[in-house]
C-alpha cells in the first residue's frame, strides 16, 4: 500500500489488522522480511507521503526533523551540522553509504536497536518525538520512547512523524567501538554536557548515554550525578569509573568487555566534550 | 480487512532506457533487474543488505537492490553495472580492475565498480583510506581488497590524467 497522506497511513494502521508494518527506508525491515523473521500481510510504504523529509529550524535554536530524513542527508545538512553536530556525527556512523542513502531517522528510532547510534544521540540531545495515531497527536520524550529491545512507546496505530531536537551546547563527544567500519557498535558512548563556569570538569548539565550496553540507550546516571556533584577531587577518570551498566553477553563481546569499553569511552567522550567547551583547560 | 495490491504497474528508467512493467508487490529490485529485465550483472549475495554485491545507483546514489521493492522505484532512475559499461570495451574503472588483478571470482566486482563510480564522481582524487571507507560496505569473500584499492587509485589517476591534471 502506498498512501499519500498521513491520515491514510493512520487509517491503515487503525484497521485492527495486527499484521501491518510501515516501510520507511527498509534497511532494517527488509532484511527481516528476506530472512523470513517477519511475514507481515501488508506493508504500508511511507515514502509516498509528502512533508516527512524536512529539516527545519525551530524558533528556540533547535531543529524539527522529519521521520523520512535519510541518514546521508542528516549527516550532511548544514543546519544539522550547525545546530546539532552530535547528531550529524552519529548519523555518519550508521552503516555504509548505500545504507545511509535509504535508511531514515524515523525508521531507526522506531526499530529501536539498542546498539544503534541515532536512538542514543536523541536521548543525549533530550529530543521529543511527535507520534500520530488514531487518537491524534502526542509528544513523547526520547527517554520515555525507548522501552526495551526493539520496543518503543508506539501504539499499534501510531507512527513517528517528527523529532524535535533542542539547541545543542558546545560540550559533546561521540565514540564507538566497531569490529568493522559500518557495523553496529560493540559499545559506544555519547556525552552532552554543560561545564560549570569556572570549573575544569564539573558540569551543571550532564547526559552520558551508552549504546550497545543494554536493552535500549542507557544513561549512566551514577556517572552523571558524580559529574554534577560538589565532590572534591573530581576527575574524568573518576567519572568514567562510576559508569555502571548491564550489557549483553554474546558472541561479539562479553558483558565485562562491553562494560570496560563503556568506561574507557566515557572518559574519551567526556574529554572531547570538555575540550570543545569554550575556555576549558584540557586535562 | 485491508486488501493490498498484489501487482502494480511501474515505469522507471534503467540504464537510460524507459521501462514499463507490471510486477508483484513483493518483488525485490534485484530480482526485477535480474529475472524480469535479464540484467544479470547485478549479483545477489546475502539478500539482507550486508554483502553489497547487489549495489546499484538509484537516482545517482548507491543502494542495496535486495532491500528495495521494485514497486518503490516507480519514477526512479536506476543504473546497474551494465549501464556503467561502454558499448564496446571497458570503462577506465573496469580496465583498472583488470590491470590490477582486482577480481578473483568476480562475484563482488559489479558492486565494487558501482560504489567506486559513485566515489570518483564525488571525490576524483581519493586517498587509499577514503577508498577503503567507501568500499567498506562491499564484501570480497576472496579477500582481494588490496588490489581493489589499487585499481580504484589507478582509475582515479587515469581520469585525472585524461583531464590534464597532475596525478
Amino acid at each position: 500500500m502506498r498512501p499519500h497522506t498521513l491520515a491514510d497511513v493512520v487509517k491503515l494502521l487503525s484497521g485492527g489488522d495486527p499484521d501491518v508494518k510501515i516501510l520507511a527506508g527498509g534497511q532494517s525491515l527488509v532484511p527481516m522480511l528476506n530472512l523470513r523473521l517477519l511475514r507481515p500481510a501488508v506493508l504500508v510504504d511511507l515514502n509516498g507521503v509528502p512533508g516527512l523529509d524536512g529539516i527545519a529550524p525551530d524558533a528556540g535554536g533547535g531543529l524539527s526533523i522529519g521521520a523520512l530524513v535519510r541518514h546521508a542527508d542528516l549527516m550532511a545538512a548544514p543546519l544539522v551540522i550547525e545546530r546539532a553536530p552530535l547528531l550529524a556525527e552519529a548519523a555518519r556512523h550508521v552503516g555504509h553509504a548505500a545504507i545511509r542513502h535509504r535508511g531514515t531517522l524515523g525508521g531507526s528510532l522506531a526499530h529501536a536497536d539498542p546498539a544503534a547510534e541515532l536512538p542514543a544521540a536523541l536521548v543525549a540531545l533530550d529530543a521529543r518525538f511527535v507520534l500520530e495515531g488514531g487518537k491524534g497527536r502526542r509528544h513523547v520524550s526520547a527517554a520515555d520512547f525507548f522501552q526495551g529491545l526493539l520496543t518503543t512507546a508506539l501504539a499499534p496505530d501510531e507512527i513517528l512523524v517528527e523529532a524535535h531536537v533542542p539547541p545543542q551546547g558546545p560540550g559533546w563527544g561521540f565514540a564507538e567501538i566497531v569490529r568493522r567500519s559500518g557495523d553496529f557498535a560493540v559499545a559506544g558512548v555519547i556525552a552532552h554536557v554543560r561545564r560549570r563556569p569556572g570549573s575544569v570538569v564539573r558540569c551543571d548539565v550532564a547526559r552520558l548515554v551508552g549504546f550497545g550496553v543494554g536493552d535500549r540507550p542507557v544513561r549512566f546516571r551514577a556517572a552523571e550525578d558524580l559529574l554534577m556533584s560538589d565532590d572534591d577531587g573530581l576527575s574524568i577518570a573518576r567519572v568514567a569509573g562510576a559508569v555502571t551498566c548491564d550489557p549483553p553477553d554474546d558472541v561479539h563481546a562479553s558483558a565485562d568487555y562491553r562494560r570496560h569499553l563503556a568506561r574507557i569511552l566515557t572518559g574519551d567522550v567526556l574529554g572531547h566534550a570538555l575540550g570543545r567547551t569554550d575556555g576549558a583547560r584540557r586535562s | 480487512m485491508i486488501e493490498p495490491a498484489e501487482r502494480m504497474a511501474i515505469r522507471l528508467t534503467v540504464n537510460g532506457r524507459e521501462v514499463a512493467r507490471e510486477v508483484t508487490a513483493r518483488r525485490s529490485l534485484a530480482d526485477f533487474l535480474r529475472d524480469d529485465l535479464m540484467l544479470t550483472g547485478t549479483h545477489v549475495g546475502c539478500e539482507h543488505g550486508v554483502c553489497g554485491a547487489c549495489t546499484v545507483l538509484v537516482d545517482g546514489r548507491s543502494a542495496r537492490s535486495c532491500l528495495l521493492f521494485a514497486v518503490q522505484l516507480d519514477g526512479a532512475a536506476v543504473t546497474t553495472i551494465e549501464g556503467l559499461t561502454p558499448p564496446t570495451g571497458l570503462s577506465p574503472l573496469q580496465q583498472a580492475f583488470c590491470d590490477r588483478h582486482a577480481m578473483q571470482c568476480g562475484f563482488c566486482t559489479p558492486g565494487m565498480i558501482v560504489v567506486s563510480t559513485e566515489l570518483l564522481e564525488k571525490n576524483p582524487a581519493p586517498t587509499a583510506g577514503e577508498i577503503r571507507e567507501a568500499l567498506a560496505g562491499q564484501l570480497c569473500m576472496c579477500t582481494g581488497y588490496v588490489n581493489i584499492v589499487k585499481a580504484v587509485e589507478q582509475a582515479a589517476a587515469t581520469a585525472r590524467g585524461a583531464r590534464g591534471e597532475a596525478s
